[in-house]
């Protein structure tokens, strides 16, 4: 499992400690399907993959991955009510048109859900603002104002508020850094210094 | 003619025909007390036989689905495009049948054949068959082939039709199910489009009450109707707009009844050359066929606890501009075989060419396609030889 483990995207890897041996997984934007094959083969996790890029659900379908072309946008309104255990959206949070909404149908459809997006008051997006006064490009979020996909972005704060209104429970939560690592010292002040959210949440 | 066969073409095809003595029980209660069933094959079957595919045809196919019978013949197989050396479905690595479904007009037996009671052709008197009779009579020709599970059965439209209801009919028979551009059952749009066709063909003069035959006359005038009614629903309306859009036959209108635009001579042409190759009861039969299709008859009207009789995995496939099969109905397939737990992947292609896309060779179509192709190759179970086992012991 180890070997497997370090080939996995950092923030996936945290999540995989969060989801259940032999439980059922939904994956919202799943990608090519690293985290469901990952957890197909070292947890026993039966899952489907939801994506509308056609080439990453060729890759999945290479993969073996169950994948479902469907828009998250577009609503989850053909999944039923506790259906799955575990909803797992990673970096894509910030670029559905109601975000607040998807987090609702998430804990409607899952027992739990995990939620991870980059974190827009990391200090180096703080400082990008600061100084130059436009609107923050990093390598994590590298397009202009006007073509980013990422339409909805927000701090941890502004996660936290939205759950707090919902009545929403944080079971969990942790960041990673610029290089996706898990590290310490980002626990002394994780909104200024983790690039990454990671939260997992449940009603 | 092919001035040569294609690098990508299975090449020259000799169908086979099998006879069947077995009597097949109907949906209807009739009793078909033997059939002959006209079938191809392409690609070279395995030692343990794990490498099969089935092709269901779809309401106006046969088994003619690749490759070319003579180097005479214009055009090859119905699904050439999907079926070959190096394509979706690899006659390299598979082993793919593909019948001529009871009630046919090209070779297996039907409402041309002759009727053993009565020594002339069955004309209406053959029996309509249901989806349920054509997957029964394709698990016989299994069984002759000595095919204990295919890999996976495929279809298209009325073809998909079959593969669900290979699914739960022998569930222990098939690895994995592949639906393309079908849905769970017809929609009531679907089957008037359906009545209209038959209503074209029987109110022609030439019918006879199904008997035109004994006449020696064709109902051209009507299945021709029938086919251009098909065949417009099978298209959309963009497709349309860019092959044909107002253009006309001629350089001015001419204030006639006689077909003028562009897209009328089309749909005369397509619908001509159909009534001199297809059989009208055929025609009749099989879109009663795809009406009386709705596999939950038997399981209260729910979807979801038909499809859980299911063990093979699924592949559901559907066409952006597809109206006549729409995306949504695949996706109550999807939706169904998600609540029941089963193993599915889905994709809508985009496409402007309406129903006809599962034809085509549309770029992405062809590499999802062949992506779950691979995933059928690689479950077929590795050759069990008896000389490894005794070699470690």
């Amino acid at each position: 499992m180890s070997q497997a483990l370090n080939n996995l995207r950092p923030d996936l890897s945290i999540i995989q400690q969060w989801v259940k041996p032999n439980s059922q997984v939904l994956d919202l934007g799943c990608g090519k399907g690293e985290l469901l094959s990952f957890l197909k083969a070292e947890k026993g996790v039966r899952g489907y993959g939801l994506e509308i890029s056609p080439d990453k659900i060729t890759h999945c379908i290479k993969n073996g991955i169950n994948v479902i072309e469907q828009n998250l946008d577009a609503g989850l309104s053909n999944f039923k009510d506790n259906s799955i255990d575990t909803v797992i959206m990673a970096q894509a949070l910030q670029a559905v048109q109601s975000p607040d909404v998807l987090v609702d149908e998430m804990l409607r459809i899952g027992n739990q859900a995990i939620v991870t997006f980059p974190n827009f008051g990391y200090w180096r997006t703080r400082l990008y603002l600061l100084l130059k006064g436009r609107m923050p490009m990093s390598e994590s979020l590298p397009y202009n104002w006007y073509d980013t996909p990422n339409i909805h972005l927000c701090t941890f704060k502004d996660f936290e508020q939205l759950c707090h209104s919902k009545g929403i429970r944080i079971l969990n939560k942790t960041v990673v850094d610029d290089q996706h690592n898990e590290h310490w010292s980002i626990g002394l002040w994780p909104s200024m210094l983790g690039e990454t959210a990671v939260y997992h949440i449940s009603r | 003619m092919p001035a040569q066969i294609p690098d990508d073409s299975i090449g020259i095809i000799t169908p086979k025909t099998q006879r069947f003595d077995e009597p097949l029980i109907l949906r209807s209660g009739r009793i078909l007390e033997s059939y002959e069933l006209i079938y191809e094959t392409y690609g070279e079957l395995n030692s343990d036989a794990s490498n099969a595919i089935l092709i269901c045809h779809a309401l106006s196919g046969d088994h003619h689905a690749a490759g070319f019978h003579s180097m005479d013949d214009k055009r090859p197989g119905w699904w050439d495009s999907c079926i070959g050396p190096g394509k979706s479905i690899d006659t390299n690595k598979f082993f793919v049948v593909s019948l001529n479904n009871l009630g046919g007009c090209s070779g297996s037996t039907g409402p041309t054949s002759i009727n053993p009671e009565t020594g002339k052709a069955y004309g209406p008197d053959f029996p309509i068959v249901a989806v349920r009779d054509w997957v029964r009579s394709q698990k016989r020709l299994a069984d002759f082939l000595k095919i204990q599970q295919w890999a996976a059965v495929v279809g298209g439209s009325l073809g998909g039709m079959q593969v669900l209801r290979w699914s739960i009919q022998y569930p222990e028979r098939l690895r994995h199910a592949l639906v393309i551009a079908s849905a769970p059952k017809l929609s009531a749009q679907n089957i008037a489009f359906n009545e209209v066709a038959r209503q074209a063909i029987s109110k022609d003069p030439d019918f006879h009450q199904g008997r035109y035959m004994d006449h020696g006359v064709v109902p051209k005038a009507g299945l021709s109707q029938a086919r251009m009614l098909g065949h417009l629903t099978y298209m959309s309306g963009d497709a349309m707009k860019e092959k044909f859009g107002r253009d006309l036959k001629a350089d001015e209108l001419s204030f006639s009844f006689a077909p003028e635009f562009q897209v009328e001579s089309y749909l005369h042409y397509q619908g001509q050359k159909f009534s001199t190759q297809f059989d009208a009861n055929t025609y009749m039969l099989m879109t009663k066929a795809l009406d009386y299709f709705d596999p939950t008859i038997d399981h209260d009207g729910d979807l979801v606890k038909c499809l859980s009789q299911a063990q093979c995995k699924f592949f559901v496939v559907s066409f952006t501009t597809d109206w006549r099969f729409a995306p949504d109905r695949s996706e109550e397939i999807v939706n169904a075989l998600v609540q029941a737990d089963k193993d599915v992947s889905y994709a809508c292609i985009e496409s402007e060419n309406g129903h006809d896309a599962f034809l085509l060779p549309i770029p992405r179509y062809l590499d999802v396609f062949g992506a779950y192709m691979q995933r059928v190759e690689s479950d077929i179970p590795a050759a069990s030889t008896g000389a490894v086992i005794g070699a470690q012991s």
